[in-house]
């Protein structure tokens, strides 16, 4: 291999491992606040990158009709539950935000789409209708188990994700999109041709991560987001709703994840099952930073990215063996690193 | 007269267990009440279920509204505020952050500065903490963060949960004289406590809870004196 070959694929390595990142930071982001490891996560920036690519095609996206279909049954628990618990006086609050915000998103959406929009306008329309989705989720599916084991929380995950392929196959169907590059310039660094949309990736992941930091550091709904992730008992104590920061992880997490769909889409081809490779790429990432750290989640992401950039090279056929391989090694060292506390050891 | 917290056949289980049985207590507007007893008597399960932690039966009625079936947010909005044993600081934030957490509840967010400066004023350690990580604190420092953290809720009814716990004698003594300062702000104070002689000498009324059973209450210069409470819990004989 040539340093050209290297530099090349560093760079190749550096904008997928990008696009991990956000999915990796979004997945640490869910974790921390609700102890949910979100398994869709890859699912959710596959739909954007087809709800986009329905939107250019001048279609309009089933992804409207999983909105409207998630809207009605999150209101319906929601409904049911408050009247349960004698808390009618909370029902115009839920409709309005688990059936009139998403049939407004879908109906500004289908109305924009009519005009004709232009790109920035359709990138927009996907995350817009991308958004709503893993917070109703999260009402429908999770909101019921939240005081279950993380081992049972995972294992939903997981049969969500299944569901959500199934649902992808039955919305957007078997063929693979990709979607018109959102920039055609390039430019030539250190003798290496880099495309914009190279540049955008990085950049992209940059921008959202110090939008994250500066979020989390110096706002009091960031900082209660924080302390949910660091003491669920105590934020409560404090007035901090879980299940609303929960809402809000999900919002952020499910942001982040449609963008690198957004992002993937022009240099990958995607198909209605292409969000899981993408989840668990992420996912690896997310544990080199163990499932807390969002630097670590961040770097973990952009060196499997390059490792896999590397890996294709030496051996296409093999390259997820080798990505996931790294899992191993890092388990031990996880394991090996942290302390267990005496509590932990009895369970 | 109507109490600011009233607690009427309060009964709360683990499982079936009853941890606390029949449980009747009221807090007034500006009284520190004390809850004394030994080790296991439910105490801190009679704190956990006013606040809204455990469920309970019987009727808990604060500032004329029932908040037995409210969740733990909602009671904290009615700013009654709870300290509890474990503390449950933010270990990985700053001071100054988990102090201004104290004030999420607040809707109307123009006072929380002034508040922060009384606090920092009342705790002048934690102002200069105020960029430390809180998990780096000593005893003392958490006791006084957790303390000025429940204040930052500006409560109507701090609950108190064993504050001395785990404290030299000398942190004590001031922690003890923060809780009485603090009814000169107007907060009333329901403080459960396994050091019986600080909390009576700070409180205005006690209960004495045994085996989850209110089993002596009357006002705490009386309790302080009284020849059972004294040998078995004041230490003396």
């Amino acid at each position: 291999m040539t340093s050209d070959i290297a530099a090349i694929l560093a760079i190749d390595g550096i904008a997928t491992g990008a696009v991990y990142a956000l999915v990796a930071i979004g997945t640490v982001l869910i974790f921390t606040v609700t102890r949910v490891i979100f398994i869709p996560f890859g699912d959710i920036a596959a739909f954007t990158a087809l709800t986009l690519a329905a939107l250019d095609a001048k279609r309009f996206p089933g992804t409207g009709a999983l909105v409207v279909a998630l809207a009605c049954l999150a209101t319906l628990i929601e409904v049911i539950s408050l009247i349960r618990n004698g808390e009618v006086r909370l029902l115009p609050r839920a409709l309005l935000f688990y059936l009139a915000i998403p049939l407004a998103v879908v109906g500004i959406a289908w109305l924009a789409m009519r005009m004709d929009p232009p790109l920035a306008v359709r990138l927009v329309l996907a995350l817009m209708l991308i958004t709503p989705i893993a917070p109703l989720l999260d009402r429908i599916v999770f909101r019921p188990i939240a005081d279950g084991t993380v081992l049972l929380l995972l294992t939903v995950s997981v049969a969500l994700h299944f569901a959500l392929v199934g649902l992808g196959l039955l919305f957007f169907g078997p063929e693979g999109v990709r979607t018109e590059p959102l920039t055609s310039f390039s430019t030539e660094f250190a003798g290496v041709l880099v495309s914009g949309q190279t540049m955008l990736i990085v950049l992209a992941a940059l921008v959202f991560s110090g939008l994250l930091y500066l979020f989390f550091d110096f706002t009091l709904i960031g900082k209660s987001l924080r302390a949910t992730a660091v003491n669920r008992t105590g934020s409560r104590l404090m007035g901090i709703r879980p299940e609303r920061a929960g809402t809000i992880a999900y919002l952020l997490g499910s942001l982040m994840a449609g963008v690198s769909g957004i992002l993937i889409a022009p240099v990958n081809t995607v198909f209605y099952d292409s969000g899981f490779l993408i989840g668990l790429k992420a996912f690896v990432g997310a544990i080199v930073g163990g499932m807390t750290s969002y630097p670590g989640a961040a770097i973990g992401a952009v060196g499997v990215g390059i490792l896999e950039s590397f890996a294709s090279f030496q051996s296409s056929a093999l390259k997820d063996v080798i990505v996931f391989s790294l899992l191993i090694p890092i388990l031990i060292w996880r394991s090996l690193a942290t302390l267990h506390s005496e509590e932990e050891i009895e369970e | 007269m109507s109490h600011m917290l009233s607690m009427t056949d309060v009964t709360v289980c683990y499982d079936n267990v009853e941890a606390v049985r029949n449980v009747s207590l009221s807090v007034d507007e500006g009284q520190i009440v004390t809850v004394i007893g030994p080790n296991g008597a439910g105490k801190t399960t009679l704190l956990m279920a006013a606040i809204g932690l455990l469920a309970s039966r019987g009727s808990m009625v604060f500032r004329g509204s029932d908040i037995r079936k409210m969740s733990v947010e909602d009671r904290v909005e009615r700013r009654l505020c709870l300290v509890p044993e474990k503390r449950e600081l933010f270990s990985d934030m700053s001071v100054a952050d988990n102090l201004l957490l104290g004030s999420y509840s607040l809707r109307d967010r123009s006072g929380v500065q002034k508040t922060l400066d009384e606090v920092y004023d009342r705790f002048p350690r934690l102002k200069e903490r105020q960029r430390q990580a809180a998990g780096t604190l000593s005893g003392g420092e958490r006791q006084m963060l957790a303390l000025g953290r429940a204040l930052m809720a500006k409560p109507a009814l701090l609950m108190l949960d064993e504050p001395s716990l785990g404290l030299a004698p000398l942190i004590v003594r001031e922690i003890f004289r923060t809780i009485a300062s603090l009814r000169d702000l107007g907060v009333s104070i329901l403080l459960v406590e396994q050091n019986a002689r600080a909390a009576l000498e700070t409180a205005d009324y006690g209960y004495v809870l045994e085996t989850g059973e209110i089993v002596q209450s009357g006002p705490a210069k009386d309790l302080i004196h009284d020849p059972r409470l004294i040998t078995a819990y004041l230490g003396g004989h």
